[in-house]
């Protein structure tokens, strides 16, 4: 026996390791309305086969709540059994030696908690609140729902016009998409079982590149109703679209001097290049919706009168004010929001910050927005300043990484403190007070918290604000629209006003602050709910045929990511950072595809809708 | 077309064909057992997989398109094994207890698994465990439900019900009533074809044969059987009986073995069916005025629920003619019993039906006008009628054949027809035609109402009367269209007769079941050859009818008929609205 020994993992032990990281992708990939009692079960008895065995609340414990969790699923006990888990896992929770039985039984509490009413229907009804709804995960996690397998088997086929005609039966900005879109599509892809998830975005970039111009469909007859969309942006601009092919004459007010909203105003051309924008909003006009522009609703022309002629509006005014910090020296001369920054650039009117240092303050997308244009716009430094860490950034990672690439300073965990100007008024540095990470919130991000450090000196020439976006509300209260709390406007799921008949409104108005695919989903659902009230039941549906799907390949393969142009080349320009895929790598990325629209629970039920 | 090999057999399909369909047009057949052409081709039981060279898995054949040059074995090792394992998987789940199963012997789960010479079990054998509930006439037995789904494409895709659904995730996925109900509670029609179509027995329509032997068994009662037309076409398939021997005559001889002192035919009823509701047609046509259009046949009572439940502001539509069975009822403990001097209350009136939504409907509180007593005590499916034969150990090859009894057992040919879709329409046309002109039509003048087309239209003219524009109608989807056409007034019609079940009757849920295949064309075909071979064609020249007008109902829609041949639709609630009110009593 030697004194001490190297650590080698046998096999068995390698291909555990495997199975874990095999188990991981899986649960990521778990389809949205499984039973959470049946999960809450499995975890457990994950968890029970983890414990070390030596103390009794663990041990025995952890058994016990499965079995009696197994019971309530085969529907024996009554409503008692539920006070004798939570207190079996209260006691866990406080005997247990270890984190391993303290988190397990912790997980059992919560779940208590969470989702009582599925515990008692399955004690008092022995029946199960979970239900697939949508079956295909990444167009149930598509705000629009669009037909993500069907275009996907079209592209296989070399067919990219075709699917861009069936992404616009459930959105009209596939371009849009294809650029800038957060694809929540990919987040549980089937194919993560499998591998990895299924570049959907990358391969609907290759599709829109691919296919050029593709003419729009025949408006149905006209109806003779008319409809005013108040702001151009992408929910406004959908709402028209479909409005108009349903037959409706539609006319769009649009504050700004150019339509677009947040995709020209807040999205750098750098992401999704102007000439790309402009093409798509010229091929929506094309159904012929006559547009406003620089026209404001309220100050130019008022509410009222819109109301009175028109039979039905639609609010989409977005969400384009800035948020302040309400720190001192927020007023100098260099402090600019990030709103405002980005709409001069939006506009074509480009700030020069030729050997500047600017600070950004944020750690959203916007913030990585401005922060790279900032580097584009000629500034020696950048310093984007969180207070919290890179990871809790709710940029995506991918944009942190771009800035970080291009030049970029990310100095994490300071908050801002004040703004320092010189004698003439002007910025002259953002003072910070370093923070420490602590306690996470209710939804698990950390709280960050002053740490016993001195105050820091950030030098600067310009700071740039980007802590959020806020909705102008200001001339709305008196139209008689609600208002909530935090400055949203109020409407149900429907994009119905409360109290206000003939009156829609979505996007980031009502929600605040979110995404394009989202406001184009409300778009989208608006242009469903207006034609019903306008007593109408239009169909929107596309000609395209969907591909048979043969027999998939489930032989575990890279997934193809977006290669990018070299950072020192692209921080000089605004042209676009990401490359499109290959003919090569489309065909490969599209063969991924498992078709849950067919096998599966795909070709029983909600499979593909075909039209709404 | 395609060129394939299957089992070395070079074969051509047509584009777009599946391997099962192609292997079974060539003579080579694929077990399945969840597969249902067009309605159910989800491939969940994985019976049908075959092996294709050139693809590492196994893949199903029931939904797999044949694609130029495969090269496909069924019945290679790893297909066997495949088989066999996945329908071992499938018997752990299910309640083998086939001795005492309704569906033993045209089980198709009990046959895959004799052919596929199952006999053994390495599995534990746990079925779903859940309650039975009795008080409708669908039963649900969880145990042996295989989740093949058929019932739930059935109610969705051809009923437009939803009734079924999938329920609970996970392995604990099962079947079951739509958002967490009770069938009580739904507004299911209780047509049954979620139970024709169930490969098991796991919905079955509820056994009431024991009331009917209790019945017979007390020398006080005096029993009395009606055949509802449908059922003398297809009862014999349950026999394998060849045409010849497959008449309504022996199945008469059959049930008075079992017992029944009067075994009547519900033609008759049928006949006064059309005169009540042929004349109200009338009296509505003249009067046109004071009705909303168009007018609906109202003897399927699965339509009229579904009238009732989806489209309720339409009730009033509906011919206030109870249906042919309830008809019976009224005049067995009425005319007939004061006829032949009997206490209606000791008169026991059974039905044999092709239907289980005519369970429901002689439970309905409406249905009790003749002494108080439901009109009819109890409905036996066609199924059921098969059952007592059998056990009663009769083989009606060897029957002499029997005439029904008097004074309740004529029919005419127009009333035989009642039991295809169409042949309402096609009766009420004939007699209408006579009520008003004093001369018969053409038998077969309104032929166009004919046939297997889920939704006719046709106009013909009445001298004297006018244009009458009439739709026909079966399948409740194709019946939820036709309604939406009249909501939203894109076709207009006088009068409408509507079938629950797909071709009518003779496609009904009480009706032999197949294997899922759909029958009601060639039994429908059977009723018009009868129709056409009927010595009397019109209802209004039923001899027996006219006595029973002439001596005890005077005339139709006179006092008498108005008290008991029909009813009022609105004074009972049914599915969902039941549920609300009940809930509102509280």
């Amino acid at each position: 026996m030697s004194r001490l020994e190297v650590k080698t993992p046998g096999q068995a032990q390698a291909v555990v390791e495997q199975l874990y990281r095999n188990m991981e992708r899986r649960i990521a990939a778990s389809p949205p309305g499984l039973c959470p009692v049946d999960m809450a079960l499995n975890f457990l008895d994950l968890c029970r086969a983890q414990t070390c065995g030596k103390c009794v609340p663990c041990r025995i414990g952890l058994t016990q709540l499965s079995n009696m969790i197994r019971e309530v699923l085969d529907g024996e006990p009554d409503l008692g059994i539920l006070r004798r888990i939570e207190k079996t896992a209260q006691v866990i929770v406080d005997t247990a030696d270890c984190a391993i039985g303290t988190d397990a039984a912790q997980l059992v509490l919560m779940g208590l908690k969470g989702f009582r009413d599925d515990y008692e229907e399955h004690i008092l009804h022995h029946r199960c609140l979970g239900c697939l709804k949508n079956p295909v995960p990444c167009v149930a996690l598509c705000p629009a729902g669009v037909d993500i397998p069907g275009y996907i088997a079209l592209i296989g086929e070399g067919r990219c016009a075709d699917a861009v005609r069936l992404i616009r039966k459930d959105n009209p900005f596939p371009t849009a998409c294809a650029y800038i879109c957060e694809h929540p599509c990919e987040a549980r892809c089937r194919r993560n079982m499998v591998d990895d998830a299924l570049n959907i975005r990358g391969l609907k970039r290759y599709a829109v590149d691919q296919a050029g111009d593709v003419p729009q469909p025949k408006c149905a007859k006209a109806t003779g109703k008319s409809v005013a969309i108040i702001g151009g942006g992408p929910g406004g601009l959908s709402a028209a679209y479909y409005l108009a092919l349903m037959g409706h004459k539609v006319t769009v007010y649009e504050k700004q001097k150019a339509l677009g909203g947040m995709m020209r105003y807040g999205i750098p051309s750098y992401r999704f290049p102007r000439e790309k924008l402009d093409a798509e909003i010229a091929s929506i006009l094309s159904l012929g919706i006559e547009v406003h522009t620089g026209v404001d609703v309220g100050t130019d022309v008022s509410f009222d009168e819109l109301k009175q002629q028109y039979d039905c509006l639609y609010l989409s005014i977005g969400a384009h004010t800035d948020k302040k910090t309400g720190i001192e020296g927020e007023d100098s001369v260099g402090v600019v929001s990030a709103v405002e920054l980005l709409r001069h650039i939006g506009d074509n009117e480009m700030p020069d910050f030729t050997g500047q240092n600017v600070a950004v303050i944020g750690g959203g997308n916007v913030a990585m927005d401005v922060t790279r244009s900032a580097i584009r716009l000629g500034a020696e430094k950048v310093t984007c300043v969180y207070r919290r860490r890179q990871e809790d950034m709710t940029a995506q990672q991918e944009e942190v990484e771009g800035a970080i690439a291009e030049g970029a300073e990310v100095l994490t965990l300071q908050a801002p403190l004040r703004i320092e100007a010189d004698e003439n008024g002007h910025v002259a540095a953002l003072w910070t007070q370093p923070q420490i990470i602590g306690e996470m919130d209710k939804a698990g991000r950390p709280r960050p918290g002053t740490a016993a450090v001195e105050p820091l000196r950030i030098p600067a020439d310009t700071i740039i604000v980007a802590i959020g976006q806020g909705i102008e509300t200001r001339g709305l209260e008196q139209t008689g629209i609600k208002i909530q709390r935090g400055g949203a406007l109020l409407a149900d799921s429907s994009t119905q006003l409360p109290d206000m008949v003939g009156v829609f409104a979505g996007g980031d108005c009502v929600t605040g602050p979110a995404t394009v695919i989202r406001a184009i989903a409300a778009g989208k659902a608006a242009a469903a709910n207006i034609d019903e009230y306008l007593g109408f039941n239009h169909e929107i549906e596309s000609e395209v045929k969907v591909p048979t799907p043969r027999c998939t390949d489930l032989r575990p393969r890279g997934r193809v990511n977006a290669t990018e142009r070299d950072a020192s080349e692209r921080k000089g320009d605004f042209l676009c950072i990401e490359c499109g895929m290959t003919d090569q790598e489309a065909g490969q990325e599209s063969s991924r595809c498992l078709r849950c629209d067919h096998f599966g629970y795909g070709i029983f039920k909600g499979g593909r809708v075909e039209k709404w | 077309m395609v060129n394939f090999t299957i089992n070395g057999r070079e074969l051509t399909a047509p584009k777009g064909a599946t391997i099962l369909n192609a292997a079974e047009k060539a003579g080579i057949p694929i077990p399945h057992l969840c597969y249902l052409k067009d309605l159910n081709e989800i491939a969940a039981c994985r019976m049908c997989m075959v092996e294709v060279e050139g693809t590492d898995r196994l893949v199903p054949a029931c939904n797999t398109e044949i694609l130029e040059g495969m090269v496909i074995h069924t019945n290679s090792p790893r297909v066997r094994d495949a088989r066999k394992t996945n329908l071992r998987l499938i018997l752990s789940q299910h309640n083998s207890n086939c001795t005492v199963c309704v569906r033993s012997g045209y089980c198709e789960l009990q046959k895959l698994s004799h052919d596929l010479n199952i006999h053994y079990q390495p599995y534990p054998v746990q079925p779903e465990r859940a309650q039975v509930d009795l008080s409708v006439p669908i039963v649900r037995e969880a145990s042996k439900c295989i989740k093949c789904m058929r019932c739930v494409q059935v109610c969705d895709k051809i009923q437009g019900m939803n009734i079924w659904d999938v329920a609970g995730t996970g392995s604990r996925t099962t079947v079951d009533v739509s958002y967490n109900r009770y069938l009580k509670n739904t507004d299911c029609v209780f047509c049954g074809q979620c139970v024709t179509h169930c490969p098991t027995g796991a919905l079955t329509v509820r056994d009431d044969t024991t009331k009917v032997l209790r019945a017979l068994a007390d020398p006080e009662i005096t029993t009395v059987i009606q055949v509802a037309p449908a059922v003398r076409v297809a009862w014999a398939e349950v026999f394998s009986l060849p045409a010849k021997q497959a008449t309504t005559g022996r199945m008469v001889a059959a049930l008075k073995r079992i017992g029944f002192d009067y075994v009547f035919d519900t033609n008759f009823a049928a006949d006064l069916t059309i005169m009540e509701e042929g004349s109200e047609f009338i009296d509505r046509f003249t009067h046109r005025g004071k009705y909303r259009w168009p007018m609906f046949t109202s003897c399927c009572p699965g339509w009229v629920r579904f009238l009732k439940t989806q489209y309720p502001a339409y009730t009033d539509h509906l011919s206030t003619a109870k249906s042919p069975q309830q008809m019976f009822g009224a005049v067995a403990k009425s005319y007939f019993a004061e006829k032949m001097g009997l206490d209606p209350k000791k008169i026991f009136v059974a039905s044999i039906m092709p239907c289980s939504a005519k369970k429901a409907e002689s439970e309905l509180p409406t249905m009790r006008d003749a002494c108080g007593d439901p009109d009819v005590d109890v409905v036996l499916t066609t199924r059921e009628m098969c059952r007592l034969f059998r056990s009663d150990c009769i083989i009606p090859a060897d029957l002499e054949e029997a005439e029904f009894d008097s004074p309740l057992g004529t029919g005419t040919g127009a009333a035989v027809v009642f039991g295809a879709t169409g042949g309402v329409m096609d009766a009420a046309l004939r007699s209408a035609y006579y009520l008003v002109t004093g001369k018969n039509p053409d038998a077969d003048a309104f032929r166009a109402v004919r046939g297997e087309k889920p939704w006719k239209e046709a106009a013909f003219s009445i001298p004297g009367a006018g244009d009458v524009r009439v739709a026909v109608v079966s399948g409740l989807g194709n019946t939820r269209r036709l309604m939406d056409a009249i909501e939203e007034g894109t076709v207009d019609y006088d009068f409408v007769e509507v079938m629950a079940c797909p071709g009518g009757c003779a496609g009904g849920g009480g009706q032999p079941i197949r294997g899922g295949q759909e029958y009601a064309g060639q039994r429908g075909s059977q009723l018009w050859k009868l129709d056409a071979g009927s010595e009397i064609r019109f209802s209004h020249e039923n001899p027996d009818v006219q006595a029973l007008y002439r001596t005890y109902l005077k005339k139709p829609l006179g006092e008498r008929s108005h008290h008991l041949l029909h009813t009022d639709h609105g004074a009972w609630s049914a599915g969902e609205t039941a549920q609300r009110e009940a809930e509102q009593d509280w």
